[in-house]
């Protein structure tokens, strides 16, 4: 599955845009012709495996790496011709955040605020009390763990109050109370606090949960992107159907015509159909005194996911 | 700008690894000058032997001065590794702390980054320097008393001291100036490297060289020599010739600044175009 684009000139609501961009070390490529778009309010989903080219293409958005080739728009400005322009109205984390440990959090901010222009010691303390760090302003960074530091992350990237915040997998390496605490973050700048999110990730399911569009990364190249709905919609849909006995179980189904890629896994099978007639399959499995342990719909963004991928490693 | 130096500054003078050539000086000067009370005169006698059988020595030439003069030889090797300490960890700190990513993608551009990291390398080399000399003369006046000074180079000469003090303010300015070249090597150094052992090792390194090249008498070496920038480094001796070769210091000064430009130019050169991937 493979999505062409065309771009025209940029529409108001696209913030970002990238066109062609492309990044070779030597004669790898680590991103080739990546062309997205991100729209005003979007929660973005940038997915891809590990050394698909996402940190690359993260670290082209904000500057620190030259691309080989293209270019990146923010705000439809170009970042190779207006880059302080461009990035004005950008925040972000670049994998770990890491900061001057020996330093306050609220003096790291206030290092971060001279970069973005200067910031008022009410705006910092702002939010630092946002990502709940309130009563920890003074402390050294080297005493905070690492949720925490990711917090201040996100607070580095929110000092500036801008409009587009670029987060490069917040979640890693935070317990899942810290990850869910990051995702409550994250929904709230997009919904009370009408901020866009381009939102890098290889944990698929978090994706799924906070972004509305998402792009598919791999090998450098971009397999697709769009609206996480729609892109499930087109995704092929499994259901996971675990019984016994396993024989008579293969036998209805076999006779489903519906069902179709019938295949075995360890304790039952996947079977790719549309989703509405699980109920009649699983009747006509109690009509056949077949007993059905499971009937497990499969379409998460993992799977479709997880399928893309490995159909371009494939080819 | 300004903001962004004052930044910069309360970054490093806020690090433990600042304090570290301060603290030497603290040990090394004060232990020095000491021992140079307890034991200096027979310095003196030694170095004035073959002196004493044709000529009369009268006065306190054995003094806080002559100690002050003998401390800057320190300029050569000892307070370049100290000012690389904080120089070479100028941009290799920040790769090193992983504050690149923080920095580099703020809306302001590298070169004012850049400009004011060097800034600070500058005004941290210029305190240093300052501190050297002030510590080295304030101890060794009070403790070794005042007198004429003896300078050893090609020969003795014996400035009165009416005529010393303004040469060290002189001397002092000139190595603040001729360290200004060597913290802009390691500055240039740290520019490439994730470390900082890297750059100091390297401007040590390069001050070995030098110095190699300009001591060993082999006439291969006499040519390359005037393209060492260490050969000029010896600017503030001068200061303490007589007649002052103002115009030989005019000169070496402005090479001395012109290898400091090269090396910032070089540093800029690489920086706005370094791809931070780590």
């Amino acid at each position: 599955m493979r999505f062409n684009h065309t771009y025209g000139p940029l529409s108001a609501d696209v913030i970002l845009q990238t066109t062609n961009l492309s990044k070779r070390y030597r004669k790898r490529w680590a991103v080739r012709n990546l062309n997205l778009e991100v729209h005003r309010g979007d929660v973005f989903g940038f997915l891809g495996p590990n050394g698909a080219g996402k940190s690359t293409t993260i670290r082209m958005l904000l500057s620190l790496i030259k691309p080989t080739a293209g270019d990146v728009h923010l705000f439809g400005r170009s970042l190779h011709t207006e880059r302080n322009h461009a990035l004005k109205s950008v925040g972000g984390i670049v994998e770990k955040p890491d900061f001057y440990l020996y330093l306050s959090a609220y003096r790291n901010l206030e290092i971060v605020g001279a970069l973005n222009g200067g910031t008022s010691r009410e705006r910092i303390l702002e939010v630092l009390g946002l990502v709940g760090l309130g009563q920890r302003v003074s402390d050294t960074v080297k005493t905070y763990s690492h949720g925490m530091k990711q917090r201040l992350g996100i607070a580095q990237a929110l000092l500036s109050d801008p409009e587009l915040v670029v987060l490069d997998e917040p979640t890693n390496g935070l317990d899942p109370q810290g990850m869910k605490e990051i995702r409550d973050l994250i929904h709230h700048l997009s919904h009370d606090r009408k901020k866009t999110i381009f939102l890098s990730s290889h944990l698929l399911n978090e994706v799924e949960l906070v972004a509305n569009r998402m792009a598919i990364i791999n090998k450098g190249e971009l397999v697709t992107q769009g609206e996480v709905k729609k892109l499930l919609e087109e995704g092929e849909k499994y259901v996971l159907l675990l019984g016994k006995p396993k024989k008579k179980l293969l036998e209805v189904l076999g006779k489903q015509l519906y069902a179709t890629h019938i295949r075995e896994i360890d304790d039952g099978f996947e079977v790719a159909m549309p989703f509405d007639l699980v109920p009649k399959l699983n009747r006509a499995m109690v009509r056949n005194h077949v007993e059905v342990q499971a009937m497990i719909p499969r379409r998460s963004l993992e799977d479709f996911f997880l399928s893309i991928t490995e159909n371009e490693s494939k080819a | 700008m300004i903001r962004l130096i004052y930044f910069e500054l309360l970054k490093t003078f806020l690090k433990k690894r600042t304090y570290i050539g301060f603290a030497i000086i603290l040990l090394i000067v004060p232990l020095i000058e000491v021992a140079m009370k307890l034991e200096g005169g027979r310095f003196l006698q030694a170095t004035t032997r073959s002196l004493q059988q044709d000529f009369f020595f009268v006065g306190n030439l054995f003094n806080g001065w002559l100690v002050s003069y003998n401390m800057m030889n320190s300029l050569w090797v000892h307070i370049p590794l100290l000012v690389s300490f904080v120089a070479g960890d100028m941009l290799a700190g920040e790769a090193t702390a992983g504050t690149y990513r923080l920095i580099l993608i703020r809306p302001v551009s590298r070169t004012r980054i850049l400009l004011s990291k060097y800034v600070t390398t500058v005004l941290y080399t210029l305190i240093f320097v300052f501190f050297l000399g002030a510590l080295s003369i304030g101890m060794a006046l009070p403790l070794l008393g005042r007198g004429d000074l003896v300078v050893f180079n090609r020969g003795i000469l014996i400035l009165p001291e009416a005529d010393v003090a303004w040469r060290f303010i002189v001397a002092y300015g000139l190595a603040a100036w001729m360290m200004l070249t060597i913290a802009s090597l390691s500055f240039f150094l740290s520019s490439f490297v994730e470390n900082a052992i890297g750059p100091i090792v390297g401007t040590m390194g390069v001050l070995i060289v030098s110095l190699v090249v300009l001591t060993i008498p082999v006439e291969l070496f006499e040519s390359i020599r005037p393209y060492l920038f260490m050969y000029y480094t010896n600017v503030w001796q001068k200061v303490f010739m007589d007649p002052v070769p103002w115009t030989a210091i005019g000169n070496d000064a402005l090479v001395l600044g012109g290898y400091s430009a090269a090396f910032l130019g070089a540093t800029w050169f690489i920086f706005v175009r370094k791809d931070i991937v780590s």
